[in-house]
């Protein structure tokens, strides 16, 4: 299973993934839809938010539509998911994510597309 | 699958129904769905804007059609009467937690009153996303029949159902199977059926289906109180079945639906953090009550007796869990629950009944039935409890009152007011468990004592006294054989045995207890479960011996029996009488009938629920005030009361009887559950103004009602939708005119075992407590009186405070002393409608209380 790994040490907080993430995913640029959050820290240091595919998550859907696909990577299926975004409660990282405009949760998928777009290198695809 | 084909082969289509699919509109589709299975009309109704005004949805549009359907003498299984159901506005929101609550209504056989009751599962849901803000179903078929609602194919169908099964959890499954078209798909059928005991018995349920997929099996949540069930059955119904495929969080249309988002996740949160620590209910259920209950002396004992119990560990949530219950399940009974409260003893083995050897799915313990079915019986085995609470759901019978009323027919049996003789043998003493089930058995298979007790608590008090008297003292000299008197049945055939087993003993909890029997439970390890069975009276007492008549004593039939004398010796003109066995008889004394009005726990009809009320005075008021029978559902006061002292006066109690009853109507109007209101809370909620009301919650839910509808509320508005309805159920109930006198103030009237000890045990058991109150409220010195003084001082004092706290009630919900909605009350909250004034006008009049002045007129003439 793969996962984005990010070191915020290298992070410039310009935004890069949330956009290609949020494009990719809901075809407009808005941070608000992106999967993978960047924000600035009180001591100017940058912090990543992204989906470590803990699981934890799945086990309070009722609908069972957050589970783990074949290659073990967490997604949201929307043929199941009844949006109750039971899951955004139940990810105390925060990396569950909805929008109102949304009828789905949705989270990081490692897919990469952040990671290659990324100036800095500060992103990663891990295998673990 | 050959079960299913033969289902299949046995159908046949008696009507169909296609009607053009609509878009709720913030949460409305603005049209309900009329269902006739006798007529077999089907057509559809549209939702007016008086209707959403003045009753706002769920339970207010119950009543406002059964209302219309019913005649003032129409009786529960008279074909007029309907069963209607329907979700509310809010209903099927998957985005705030207990939000898919179907509100059921009908003419109730215990109560002969309308009866509302608040119930998951997906039913409500997915009938208001095919269509419809409710369904009322009307008339007696002649032969079985389901009702059958497409929600995508957009039909209704009504069809002969020979073959289907009855009993719940078979019927449930067995339609998930017929109707869904894979696995996945059993997700979007929910089922609403009774069981084989309905048909019979007064307290029968309605159960809705909700697909388990982690379980793989078809749960069921309970229309529990006042016998629905019943009225279901009588009317030929096996099932009504809904498919809805395709469910998501916007087919309400919500008007905002932010707001729903944000108040959902704030609750989910909540529930996330907090409720570990504060009622477990996602780990234990509603179960983990049962301690506190103990805790505090309020978990009804054996007949309402008592309030705790040194065995209660027996019954405990954490044994539950330990032995029974699945963990980390989400166990919403409607999408969106993160409280998932609805626990299930999955994999457990019956011991008893048609299903002996099966592994079924229970769905509880919940509390009520740990309570009612456990210590309010005095069975303090945590199987017996689970095996009674799955045969209740299945067998569709309300496992409160089911409780309840066995409760009640062990403590006469106890206190001798009837024997093994009039049971047919079945050994009614506390804590038989293996009798509790079979009482439900006998009910099926429409036979035996148990289809006595299936009639409830008020029918049984009333033949109780007719039949259970005893053989004439004067005679009995004259009687040949074993005298009723002496007539005690052999000892081991009433051990209630169980199989022994190891992991009982070795779960953590168990071992703390001081489990003194569990050397016998070793040594009758493997023996058969000696059942009393129905028919074995003869095991127990040899044949019956018919004696020879003697001159003199007058032969009367069992319909003369109400109005003979009591003390007056009489033969049953049926020789084989089972009660008098061919025995001069004497009718019960007047103290033995007075007793059982004392202990018999009903008011206006229905069973108390599980709690003890006799310390709390507001709740007493809680239980025998409610518009539908005493079920806490309307308010439960005991903790504000009792323990934290909130409410001392007359005037705080009434506040708070007007209030919380309000709050908890409100749920019933929009689709809404009680528990996420106050069984969970924000951490700092105590140290907000009127914690009790939870304030933060209250601003979730103006939040959401607006996120759907559109209409931002306040609190007084949100009390008057409620107060609409509860007034309208109040002068529905008058309209009913019931010899129990609800409506009026006759009606409010609790058994004293509700309100104090009715016994010398009783007394005794809480002596210190009652003396101390004799001399610090009553300012009597309880020294040197007998244990029948105290008790009868003890007594005046508390019916008084009971009748000042009504008189406080009535003030404050603008009734009358008699308890009757004046006039101005109507008016003041835009219900005054013609059917209402109608009702209430002969009765103010009487009592002096029809205003007068021109802008009266109107209605006189209404």
């Amino acid at each position: 299973m793969k996962k984005v790994v990010a070191d915020p040490k290298l992070c410039v907080g310009c935004g890069t993934c949330e956009m290609v993430c949020s494009k990719a995913f809901f075809k407009e640029e808005d941070r608000t839809k992106s999967a993978i959050r960047v924000s600035e820290q009180k001591n100017g240091e940058f912090r990543i938010d992204v989906c470590d595919q803990c699981g934890e998550c799945t086990e309070m859907c009722a609908a069972m539509a957050v589970a783990p696909a074949s290659n073990g990577i967490i997604r949201v299926d929307k043929k199941k998911c009844v949006s109750c975004l039971i899951c955004v409660a139940e990810c105390v990282k925060d990396n569950m994510h909805y929008h109102n405009n949304e009828r789905y949760p949705f989270k990081c998928v490692a897919c990469g597309l952040c990671v290659k777009q990324c100036p800095t290198g500060a992103l990663s695809l891990v295998e673990v | 699958m050959e079960r299913i084909d033969k289902i299949k082969a046995a159908r046949k289509v008696l009507a169909e129904y296609k009607y053009e699919p609509t878009e709720i509109i913030r949460g409305y589709n603005n049209r309900t769905l009329y269902v006739n299975i006798e007529t077999l009309e089907i057509k559809e109704k549209v939702v007016t804007d008086f209707m959403k005004e003045k009753f706002t949805g769920g339970k207010g549009f119950d009543l406002y059609y059964l209302w219309d359907a019913v005649k003032d003498d129409t009786k529960w299984n008279d074909p007029e009467n309907e069963i209607v159901i329907s979700p509310g506005p809010l209903g099927g929101i998957t985005q705030y937690p207990g939000a898919g609550k179907s509100l059921v209504c009908t003419i109730s056989p215990l109560t002969g009153l309308p009866i509302d009751s608040n119930v998951g599962g997906y039913f409500g849901p997915y009938l208001k996303f095919s269509g419809f803000d409710a369904i009322e179903i009307q008339g007696n078929s002649k032969e079985e029949v389901i009702v059958f609602i497409d929600g995508n194919a957009h039909t209704i169908t009504i069809e002969a159902a020979p073959e289907d099964a009855i009993d719940a959890h078979v019927i449930s499954e067995e339609m998930a199977d017929l109707y869904a078209e894979d696995d996945d798909d059993k997700m979007n059928i929910s089922v609403v059926s009774s069981g084989r005991a309905a048909k019979i018995s007064n307290i029968g349920v309605l159960n809705f289906s909700f697909w388990d997929k982690r379980r793989n099996c078809a749960r069921l949540k309970q229309a529990g109180r006042g016998g629905v069930g019943r009225v279901f059955r009588n009317k030929n119904i096996k099932a009504l079945v809904v498919r809805y495929r395709g469910t998501h969080g916007d087919l309400n249309n919500p008007y905002d639906k932010s707001k729903l988002n944000t108040a959902g996740l704030r609750l989910h949160r909540e529930m996330k953090h907090n409720d570990d620590f504060q009622c477990m209910m996602r780990r234990s259920g509603t179960a983990h009550v049962t301690d506190i209950m103990n805790d505090y002396d309020l978990l009804p004992t054996m007949n309402y007796q008592y309030g705790s119990h040194p065995e209660v560990e027996k019954l405990s949530c954490y044994l539950f869990e330990q032995l029974y219950l699945m963990q980390k399940v989400p166990d919403g009974c409607w999408y969106g629950c993160s409280m998932s409260c609805a626990k299930a003893a999955s994999d457990f083995v019956c011991r008893t009944g048609p299903y002996k050897g099966d592994k079924v799915c229970v769905d509880g313990p919940e509390y009520e039935n740990a309570a009612g079915l456990g210590s309010n019986c005095g069975v303090f085995d945590p199987r017996w409890v689970l095996e009674a609470n799955f045969y209740c759901d299945t067998y569709g019978l309300d496992t409160i009152s089911m409780g309840t009323m066995t409760a009640f027919a062990m403590e006469c049996f106890q206190r001798g007011l009837y024997n093994l003789d009039d049971t047919e043998g079945l050994d009614m003493r506390w804590g038989n468990g293996a009798a509790l089930n079979e009482l439900m058995h006998q009910m099926v298979n429409e036979a035996g004592f148990g289809m006595l007790v299936g009639k409830g608590v008020r029918e049984m008090k009333r033949i109780f006294a007719e039949r259970f008297g005893k053989p004439a003292p004067e005679y009995e000299h004259m009687l040949k054989g074993r005298k009723w008197s002496t007539m005690e049945p052999p000892q081991e055939k009433l051990i209630p045995t169980y199989e022994f087993n190891p992991d009982l003993l070795e779960c953590p909890y168990l071992k703390e207890i001081e489990y003194d029997d569990a050397k016998v439970m070793e040594e009758i390890a493997g023996t058969p479960l000696a059942c009393p069975g129905a028919n074995n009276r003869e095991a127990f007492l040899g044949k019956p011996e018919r004696w020879e008549k003697i001159e003199g004593i007058p032969t009367i039939s069992r319909d003369e029996i109400a109005d003979y004398p009591v003390g007056k010796p009489y033969y049953c003109d049926d020789p084989l009488c089972p009660y008098t066995n061919g025995r001069p008889w004497i009718k019960m004394t007047a103290e033995q009938i007075a007793l059982m009005q004392d202990i018999g726990m009903e008011n206006k009809g229905m069973e108390y629920s599980e709690y003890l009320a006799k310390e709390s005075l507001a709740q007493q008021g809680g239980f025998a005030l409610c518009n539908k029978g005493p079920q806490h559902d309307e308010a439960w006061l005991i903790f504000m009361d009792m323990v934290n002292g909130q409410i001392p006066t007359f005037e705080d109690k009434a506040n708070a009887l007007h209030y919380f009853p309000m709050i908890r109507t409100w749920f019933g109007l929009h689709g809404l559950c009680k528990l996420p209101w106050n069984d969970v809370e924000p951490v700092d909620n105590y140290k907000q103004k009127n914690a009790n009301r939870v304030p933060e919650h209250m601003k979730n839910y103006f939040d959401i009602v607006e996120g759907v509808t559109g209409i931002r509320l306040d609190e007084d508005s949100l009390v008057a939708q409620s107060e609409r309805v509860y007034t309208f159920q109040r002068i529905f109930d008058l309209r009913r005119n019931q010899p129990t006198g609800a409506g009026t103030r006759k009606g409010d009237q609790p058994p004293y075992r509700a309100v104090g000890p009715v016994t010398e045990e009783e007394y005794l058991s809480r002596e210190d407590r009652y003396d101390t109150q004799m001399k610090e409220k009553i300012g009597v010195d309880p020294a040197g009186k007998s244990v029948a003084e105290k008790i009868a001082i003890t007594r005046e004092y508390r019916l008084n405070q009971y009748r000042q706290l009504v008189d406080a009630v009535y003030e404050r919900r603008g009734w009358t002393p008699n308890g009757i909605v004046k006039l101005e009350k109507l008016i003041a909250l835009g219900m005054d409608l013609p059917q209402l004034v109608r009702v209430i006008r002969p009765y103010l009049k009487e009592e002096g209380y029809w205003p007068t002045g021109p802008e009266y007129a109107k209605y006189e003439t209404m």
